[in-house]
């Protein structure tokens, strides 16, 4: 019971005594700010789409790898739910076991990107490469670096748990770090239909 | 901070002297150390601009180098946009907002001053370029390729990393001011009971959450250019310069809004209370200021229209700017309109005001003129385009925040400014201030482009530009009258003191004590109109005239002073979060981090270090209970 | 056309804007003001300027009247007790305002989007003048792609521009490192030269200028150190004088005699100059060489021939150098090859030609002598 939002709010006649609002507003404003953020970015990248001289350019892509690895970090937005419910009911072992699992997901996606840009590196396509490669990596690579923010925090979490610290109220909190989540895995959707699958 | 006689706050005693100002988390304290930084920067970007004013006061003159010049007038930009107006703005949204909203503190109070210190920082780092080989000197705007020709190598990198950690810095006061204002408004506090300053606060945060990640990628592409080969802007291998323009001004046009919305702000304050009137046509006030803002994401391209972007795109735009012009002039009809028919008196932040609404006038007007495009093709680059926008963020922006620096001190220290030299100060520095920016207007007609640093004889030049000079220096000592008459009337302890409410206001800061206690309000207080405390001191006579209520006739009243000692217990526990310093080690992780981007490789080590004592402010920050156990 | 031409004092217009009347004699409007255009484009946008101008300057006095009327009538008065009536606001002047501000500006935009229109169209036809136009750090390249030499030589010269009077003229543009932008205000606006890209500006001019008396203009966006210093000259011509100024550059200049002054600057120019400056000769047996090299870049289907330096094969028959700065004369010649940075702020120190980067001339280490001889070489080359 150590919350000062909570205790700024309070008073008798002030109405909203829970805190979860005032965070869940700034995530939702942040995330708000980072659909302009990968925006900028996938413009960037349509721009660049064909800017490819004499590097690969979109024929490097793996279609059905990079479908199976899409499909794994789809698959931890669904157990990021679980975990989120096994929390609303109070079982931390459920809790920590869904956010061990959604990590290990996150964690084969981010693998998988990693042996995705070695491959790539392999056939000439790097960054300096051309104004694709350049939009390409940069792209992806952001997107990589928040499902690794995302992991950190998930795995914070999940030991959070162990020593019974994790509470509602706190910054790292469950609800707030599955918005995330979900976030970052529907931009991926939206770059995997972009940059792999659309063929102008 | 608590007596026996007055409510027990309940804070975990904090350090005292500058390691309680360092660990604060006060949005008031943050808001001075805002303030008070944002003031020692203006004084810098002034003397960068009077360098530049000397260097331009004659053909031909020698004062300064080109490479000297370039990096005077890119840093005066830079300083002028981003440590000045930026973060005093800032000051008045942290002291004012909660305050004039009912709350406590802000949403986030440790969130709050790890904005401050990264502002701060961020600022520092930018400016010890001036000692490791020299300062930015591509122009404020950066235009690719120049801007990624690596000719200096690390000059222009000291901006690419500045801005980006500035940028983090606005993003989140921004959710921390929108979650402020959407979840702590004190009971009956309805969004259109809020004063318009807290509106305007509010509309910029909202622009600069949407707009800032736009440069951020931009920033983020010329960092990869310079550093790591990337081709985003590298022409000859298919890069395409112009996408920086518009990555840049996607960010940077709504930001001109950012610097003057919470200006406009508090004109809107200010005007009433001395006019003794309510604000003419609130809702229009409130609605136009959200219609500039949103539409102010559909005009950027208006700063390319010599670029070759297709004469749709320009007309288009130039049609959105007209727009844009039509909710401003709603709102200066509505200033007139508000002080039209009341009793006046012209103490300096009226003054201050009122000269808002006349420059900003002329700077909105010459604003229209860059709308008409073929005209534009003239004016563009020019020192017409210098004056305008100098009209509308010196006379306008910079003008408002002097006249809310007025207006509110005596809320801030107890203690009212000097008139005498605050209309000493006001008559110099608008006399200086035209004498400086006026000319420019037509100096920029007859032909004289921005950012040059010398023009030869002949061209007709030499005495317009005499004059701004003598201006500038003008403006400096009307600066320097406005410092002696702080330094007067705070430090030195000879200013008048007032009481709570010297200026008979209307809005919420003028109920509680002057400086107000480290919890605002010792009972949260309950709203019932706008300008509530103005209705509690006044009704309204069958004429529609004000009329003083009997009962609080003694003016300034608190609302703890009415209730009495009886209740003492009921405000026993008013728990305020406790000072931290984890914000001040987050922000300086990351300015460390930023400072080791800049120098790659070797500057890998430094990168570890910001990144390691981030990571340990970041988790300290969250497991920290923010009000110690009692 | 020229019955179009207006001459009048714009400045006592500008102090209308502008409360500074008490210093208006100070000022003239200037050869490179937009305010007295010299053909019949920038009138075209003169005249929409006026048209704005005023209505803006009837607004500003209309809203600057009102606001000192309303501050002298309702300025606080010693012993009127009454307080104020509390008007809250008016629907009726709200939308009166915003009808008022949407008639003024759909007054401006009709014009604004025509002669938009009119100022972005490309002009072709046979009579239409092509010249393509590099903007470097920190000087331009001019090439007359219509104009070819027997062997095939295009025209190319630099930083000042010859033009015939009242033909329309097309610039194509292109730059060869960062953004310039080509502005001769009296002529026409400005418009940005982006590399890898191209743009368009077209030129008419009213007049011949005077001989020695160009119409000034400069780059308008800042292109880094020598940005002040990147200027242009427009010469503009009868007819008949521009064939003559046409047939005199396409002709190659002469190789200096053997055992002359001339001859050894010839020596050293060919070692040291022909690095980054091009010069075509033409030597005893009527033979025509080319020397320097020749750069070719590429944008938007275009092809702009260039060098790293400007084309001296007619030095001479300019009146200034250094993009325009200086006058072309031996004395300030012989300071510019001695230390051209003492001149003009510039960055060789940068300078890699592999990758095509020039910004600025090198300090060539030549000795007085040397830098004598080199000077008389140009001398020859009118």
């Amino acid at each position: 019971m150590t919350d000062a939002a909570l205790e700024l709010s309070h008073g008798e006649h002030a109405d909203h005594h829970d805190v979860k609002p005032l965070r869940k507003t700034a995530m939702w404003v942040f995330l708000g700010s980072e659909c302009v953020f990968f925006g900028a970015m996938i413009s960037t990248f349509l721009l660049y789409r064909n800017s490819t001289n004499d590097a690969p350019g979109v024929e490097i892509f793996d279609i059905p790898f990079t479908s199976a690895s899409s499909f794994i970090l789809l698959m931890s937005s669904l157990t990021m739910v679980l975990a989120h419910n096994a929390f609303e009911n109070k079982d931390m072992r459920q809790t920590r076991i869904w956010l061990i699992g959604t990590a290990l997901l996150g964690s084969t996606f981010l693998a998988g990107q990693i042996f995705e840009f070695t491959e790539f590196i392999h056939k000439g396509l790097t960054l300096p490469a051309s104004p694709f490669g350049s939009a390409f990596y940069m792209l992806t690579g952001f997107h990589g670096m928040h499902v690794a923010v995302g992991v950190m925090l998930l795995a914070a979490m999940a030991i959070l748990t162990l020593n019974g610290r994790l509470y509602e109220d706190r910054g790292l909190n469950v609800e707030l770090v599955g918005l995330y989540w979900h976030f970052v895995d529907i931009v991926w959707i939206v770059i995997f239909t972009v940059v792999y699958l659309l063929q102008i | 901070m608590t007596t026996t006689a007055e409510p027990q706050v309940i804070r975990s005693p904090g350090p005292r002297g500058i390691w309680g100002w360092i660990t604060t988390v006060d949005h008031k304290r943050i808001g001075l150390l805002y303030g008070v930084s944002a003031g020692v920067f203006f004084f810098i970007g002034g003397l960068e601009a009077l360098l530049v004013r000397t260097q331009l006061f004659g053909p031909n003159l020698e004062v300064l180098s080109a490479d000297a010049y370039n990096q005077l007038f890119t840093m005066h930009g830079l300083t002028m946009v981003f440590l000045v107006v930026m973060p005093i703005a800032a000051a008045f949204t942290n002291y004012f907002l909660p305050i004039l909203i009912g709350a406590r503190d802000v949403a986030f109070p440790r969130l709050n001053a790890f904005s401050y210190w990264l502002f701060l920082f961020s600022g520092l780092l930018i400016y010890s370029s001036f000692v490791m080989g020299g300062s930015p000197d591509g122009a404020w705007v950066g235009y690719a390729p120049l801007s990624t020709q690596l000719t200096e190598v690390v000059r222009m990198d000291y901006w690419t990393i500045g801005l980006q950690l500035l940028g983090v810095a606005s993003i989140a006061a921004s959710a921390n001011f929108i979650a402020t204002v959407f979840t702590m408004r004190a009971p009956g506090m309805t969004m259109l009971r809020m004063p318009v300053f807290a509106w305007m606060s509010l509309v910029v945060a909202f622009l600069l959450i949407f707009s800032l990640p736009s440069v951020a990628i931009g920033l983020f592409q010329l960092f990869l250019d310079r550093n790591f080969g990337g081709l985003f802007y590298a022409a000859a291998a298919g890069g395409d310069p112009l996408l920086w323009q518009h990555l840049f001004w996607i960010f940077g046009h709504p930001e001109v809004y950012v610097l003057i919305l919470p200006a406009m702000g508090i004109v809107s304050e200010v005007l009433p209370t001395f006019a003794r009137k309510p604000l003419f046509g609130y809702p229009f006030v409130v609605f136009s200021g959200a219609a500039i803002g949103f539409i102010g994401f559909g005009v950027w391209s208006h700063h390319m229209f010599t670029s070759g972007m297709g004469p749709l795109a320009e007309a288009g735009f130039g049609v959105a700017t007209m727009i844009i012009a039509v909710p401003t002039g709603v709102k200066i009809f509505n200033w007139i309109g508000t002080i039209w028919g009341g009793k006046i008196t012209f103490n300096t932040p009226m003054l201050f005001s009122v000269a808002f609404i006349a420059m900003f006038v002329i700077g909105g007007l010459s604003g229209v003129t860059h709308a008409v495009v073929p005209s534009d093709t003239q004016q563009h680059d020019t020192y017409y385009v210098v004056a305008h926008f100098h009209y509308v963020l010196f006379g306008g922006a910079i003008f408002g925040y002097v006249s809310g620096v007025y207006y509110w001190f005596p809320k801030w220290t107890g203690r009212v400014l000097n008139e005498t030299l605050g209309k000493i100060h006001f008559w110099l520095a608008l006399i200086g201030f035209n004498l400086t920016f006026g000319p420019m207007h037509i100096l920029g007609l007859n032909g004289m482009p921005r950012r040059t640093y010398r023009y030869p004889e002949g061209l007709g030049w030499a005495n317009w530009n005499s004059v701004a000079t003598i201006g500038a220096y003008l403006i400096l000592v009307a600066f320097l009258v406005f410092v002696w008459n702080i330094v007067r009337t705070h430090f030195l302890a000879k200013g008048e003191r007032v009481g709570n409410d010297p200026w008979d206001g209307r809005t919420l800061e003028w109920t509680i004590p002057s400086p107000p206690p480290v919890h605002n309000f010792d009972e949260v207080p309950v709203v019932h109109a706008l300008d509530d405390f103005w209705h509690q001191k006044y009704a309204e006579d069958e004429e529609g005239r004000a009329v003083r209520m009997p009962a609080l006739a003694g003016g300034a009243v608190t609302v703890d002073k009415a209730t009495g000692g009886g209740d003492e217990g009921e405000h026993l526990d008013i728990h305020m979060p406790s000072p931290s310093y984890y914000p001040v080690l987050s922000s300086l992780g990351l300015v460390i981090l930023g400072a080791g981007l800049i120098y790659l490789p070797w500057g890998f080590i430094a990168v570890g270090v910001g990144t390691a004592v981030t990571m340990w402010g970041l988790f300290g920050w969250s497991l920290e209970p923010i009000t110690k156990e009692h | 056309m020229h019955l179009h031409r207006r001459n009048r004092n714009r400045v006592t217009r500008l102090l209308l804007g502008v409360p500074l009347a008490a210093v208006a004699a100070c000022s003239g409007s200037g050869p490179q003001s937009a305010l007295e255009p010299g053909g019949p484009i920038a009138r075209d946008i003169d005249n929409l300027w006026d048209l704005v101008f005023w209505m803006a300057t009837g607004v500003a006095i209309f809203v600057s009247a009102l606001l000192v009327w309303v501050i002298w009538r309702y300025r606080a008065r010693p012993g009127d007790d009454r307080e104020p009536r509390q008007v809250h606001g008016s629907s009726f002047i709200e939308v009166g305002g915003v009808v008022f501000s949407v008639v003024l500006l759909a007054i401006i935009s009709v014009p604004t989007v025509r002669g938009l229109l009119d100022v972005r169209q490309i002009p072709t036809g046979p009579d239409v003048i092509q010249i393509q136009v590099t903007g470097h750090q920190w000087w331009w390249e001019f090439e007359y792609v219509d104009e070819v030499a027997g062997d095939g030589r295009t025209l190319i010269t630099a930083n000042e521009l010859h033009i015939p009077e009242d033909r329309t003229v097309n610039l194509t543009m292109t730059s060869a490192d960062v953004i310039h932008s080509f502005w001769v205000p009296t002529v026409n606006g400005k418009r940005d030269v982006v590399p890898g890209r191209t743009t368009n500006l077209t030129l008419i001019a009213d007049d011949p200028t005077p001989p020695g008396q160009p119409i000034p203009g400069q780059c308008a966006e800042f292109c880094g150190l020598a940005h002040a210093d990147m200027r242009i000259k427009l010469h503009v011509h009868t007819a008949a004088d521009y064939e003559t100024w046409v047939d005199s550059q396409l002709a190659p200049s002469p190789t200096p005699v053997e055992d002359t002054v001339e001859a050894a600057g010839w020596e050293t120019f060919n070692a040291v100059c022909t690095t980054c400056h091009q010069v075509t000769l033409e030597d005893a047996d009527g033979e025509i060489v080319t020397y320097g090299p020749e750069r070719h870049i590429a944008a938007d289907g275009f092809e702009f021939r260039s060098s790293f330096g400007p084309n001296l094969t007619h030095l001479y028959s300019r009146g200034t150098f250094g993009s325009g700065t200086f006058t072309l004369d031996r004395d300030h010649l012989s300071q510019w090859i001695d230390n051209p940075q003492a001149l003009k702020p510039m960055n060789p120190d940068a300078n890699d030609l592999a990758t095509g980067r020039v910004l600025g001339m090198p300090d060539l280490g030549l000795t007085v002598d040397e830098i004598a001889e080199v000077v008389s070489l140009l001398e020859t080359w009118r």
